[in-house]
């Protein structure tokens, strides 16, 4: 493939990871936290774990989209999906996460037409097809996907489409990443910054990750290259005692991200006051609904929305697994009650959580580690 | 490895080593698409109910003795959207499909049965395209469709046409291809490029808006088959793959021989049709359904032999050598990648979804 493969040198990588090794200091753990769920899925599928030295952890951060969704809301979701003229529309992932009633694929299969999508403007072409019909779109995801979304809604305004109706669960990343800052048991020495979020909202916003708790972060593309190298980036900061947020996706990323995706946000949505995250509890400004001027093609404001609370059960310790403080298998419902199959907690739900992973692969893991030593 | 996280593997291993059971209280899409909701959906409600030691193994097809003969039998039923796609349609794929899982079980195929299940209103135009592809597909396969159904279904409760066919075939090789023969040190072939078959539906779904040109590889592999058991005793073990791709056709094969076995990213013949049309929608291509290519696990002194007998058939032109099957950590499948990692190759919990980011 043309400018990928470039990307995706072995010869380079080995390079990179032998650089990464000589800015190490002998004895020292590192944990470094990938944001980003898009990250997480790069470094599963192209192995780059083994590809770093023992002592640099990897921490999957809270940015998986569908991982952070709470259990009410997709009962929610399952509520308004379930509704006789409702054509749901969702993107494919979604179609599987568990809220306290089950999933939306259950729900489809109990009878309630519940559709896949590539794009919220798919979901805008089966509403003009339907004009009888009312078709809601389950909006999800970051700083990434609110763009697409909010140009959405300005073009169903102004082709006057009345039928198009957005249930918004967009959330902001950077709440996200103040949340777990905060956290008095806070183990992790840098970040590699979302890069498609940065595309958006450029790297200014990260300044007070450096200025204030005193880790650095590097914004990172997506090809295996580019989050080796931002991992190096982080590295290479800490031994040389710098804190800054740098920028390793500079092909993509303007310091001011973007801002005529930005516009169409700040005219179609704003803040909610708080918003529940799975596994990291309600944080304040985290999300965003539609705004007024937007009511008619609001699904919260459409349909009688239950707005259910599903507590994640107790004894789930995702947030702590997500900060680095414990390993998934020292979670009080790890393997036993909560498993890929039949999930509790957030990073057991995607395949690229954590939990999920250490599940699959643990066993694997744990044995190359034991011949390695 | 502390004796607490040392108690929880053991716990996940003995758990993963039980016989599923099914939790589930409706039927999902998740339950046909291949994966572990498949298998446990098969194992824990079919088998439980009919399970018989012919049927237990769940190979591409049971095998038995009749008045001295060796004998395999097979069903599949075939659903596929849209009925027409690019190098292909549903009849064709109808014939090859239950023709390819007599032959990948060793089998020389002979007659089959076409079940049409069809609704009301589909256009008979449409309806004989597809016969005649049935009849043209069997001539070509040479087999005989040699007894039939229809039942036609009120509007709405079809998708135009559903088709099944059962196929029955002699056995006239000697090998035993059951994955209990794989060994460690065994090669693993496949005959040509992976996931066209695949691509080529999802891009006519139309949906997409993605403009790729390929065809459906839909095609009878018994010759390809019967050259590669005819050129070498060493073949050890054959799957078609449909359904789940490489990955779970490897995944299956390691976990009834107990086996682990490593492929090779670099090695992996993938046409970059496929590979970019898969980058796009998010989905691994090693999960993605061909409907004429087989993998072929061979001991290693009969590599040679395999190679060039399965690369000297037009339907294998793209023969690659991808892996190898270890003895350690039984039962995994691991993917060496041209980046210069090691990642695991599991089996789907369900459908490959396509990802949002």
């Amino acid at each position: 493939m043309r400018y990928v493969d470039e990307y995706r040198s072995g010869k380079i990588a080995l390079d990179l990871s032998q650089r990464i090794e000589s800015v190490l200091e002998p004895g020292r753990k590192y944990k470094l936290m990938e944001v980003c769920g898009g990250h997480t899925h790069t470094i599963y599928k192209h192995g780059i774990e083994n590809l770093l030295p023992p002592a640099v952890d990897l921490i999957h951060g809270p940015g998986c989209p569908v991982c952070v969704i709470p259990m009410g809301r997709i009962d929610d979701a399952i509520a308004i999906a379930e509704r006789p003229n409702v054509i749901f529309t969702t993107f494919g992932d979604m179609m599987r996460v568990p809220g306290g009633n089950g999933s939306l694929l259950e729900a489809k299969a109990r009878g309630a037409d519940v559709r896949m999508v590539y794009s919220p403007l798919d979901a805008l072409r089966i509403a003009r097809e339907n004009p009888e019909r009312e078709t809601v779109f389950f909006a999800i995801g970051f700083e990434t996907t609110t763009p697409s979304t909010a140009l959405t809604l300005l073009r169903a305004r102004s082709e006057g489409i009345r039928n198009f109706f957005v249930f918004a669960n967009h959330v902001t990343i950077i709440p996200a990443i103040r949340a777990i800052l905060g956290s008095p048991d806070l183990r992790l020495d840098g970040f590699i910054g979302p890069g498609h979020v940065s595309t958006v909202i450029g790297t200014v916003p990260y300044r007070f990750i450096a200025e204030s708790y005193g880790k650095p972060l590097v914004v990172a593309g997506f090809e295996p290259l580019d989050v080796l190298q931002a991992a190096y980036m982080v590295l290479l900061q800490l031994a040389e005692g710098r804190c800054e947020v740098e920028n390793q996706y500079t092909r993509v990323v303007r310091e001011a991200g973007n801002p005529r995706a930005l516009e169409a946000i700040a005219e179609t949505m704003e803040l909610r006051t708080t918003f529940e995250w799975r596994g990291l509890g309600f944080i304040s400004q985290s999300a965003l609904a539609l705004r007024v001027e937007f009511a008619d093609w609001d699904a919260e404001r459409r349909y009688d929305v239950p707005g259910v609370r599903v507590a994640d059960p107790k004894a789930c310790q995702c947030g702590e697994v997500l900060k680095g403080v414990i390993k998934p298998w020292e979670c009080k419902v790890f393997g036993t009650a909560c498993t890929p199959e039949r999930p509790i907690g957030t990073c057991m739900v995607s395949s690229e959580g954590a939990c999920a992973a250490y599940y699959n692969y643990g066993r694997f893991t744990r044995r190359l580690e034991t011949v390695a030593t | 490895m502390t004796g607490r996280e040392q108690e929880v593997l053991e716990a996940i291993e003995r758990r993963r080593r039980r016989r599923p059971r099914l939790k589930d209280e409706v039927v999902t899409l998740a339950h046909g698409a291949g994966g572990k909701a498949t298998r446990t959906l098969i194992e824990a409600l079919f088998l439980e109910e009919f399970g018989n030691p012919r049927l237990a193994p769940l190979a591409d097809a049971a095998l038995f003795d009749v008045a001295g003969a060796r004998f395999a039998f097979t069903t599949d039923s075939y659903v596929v959207k849209p009925l027409f796609f690019p190098g292909g349609d549903i009849g064709e794929l109808a014939v090859n499909g239950t023709v390819n899982d007599l032959a990948v079980a060793g089998a020389r195929p002979l007659f089959l049965t076409a079940g049409f299940i069809v609704e009301e209103g589909f256009p008979t135009a449409d309806l004989r395209r597809v016969a005649a592809s049935v009849g043209r597909a069997a001539r070509a396969a040479g087999v005989e469709v040699v007894a039939g159904d229809t039942k036609v279904v009120e509007r709405g409760k079809g998708d135009g046409v559903y088709i099944n066919t059962s196929g029955i075939g002699v056995l006239e090789h000697e090998h035993d291809l059951s994955p209990a023969s794989v060994r460690p040190g065994d090669k693993v072939l496949v005959s040509g490029t992976l996931g066209d078959h695949g691509i080529a539906v999802m891009v006519a779904r139309g949906s997409l808006e993605l403009e790729v040109d390929l065809d459906s590889d839909t095609a009878p592999l018994t010759e390809l088959v019967h050259g590669l058991l005819s050129a070498t005793p060493g073949v050890r073990c054959l799957r078609d793959l449909t359904r789940g791709g490489l990955a779970t056709a490897l995944n299956e094969i390691a976990d009834a021989a107990n086996v682990s076995i490593v492929i090779d990213e670099a090695a992996l013949p993938i046409r970059p049709e496929v590979n970019g049309a898969c980058e796009i929608l998010g989905i691994d291509p090693l999960y993605v359904a061909n409907e004429g290519k087989l993998v072929a696990i061979v001991a290693p002194e009969a590599l040679a032999a395999a190679y060039s007998a399965l690369g000297s058939s037009p339907l294998g032109i793209d023969t690659e050598i991808v892996g190898e099957v270890r003895a350690d950590a039984e039962g995994m499948v691991f993917l060496d990648t041209a980046f210069g990692g090691r990642r695991v190759v599991d089996v789907l919990v369900g459908d490959p979804l396509p990802r949002i980011c």
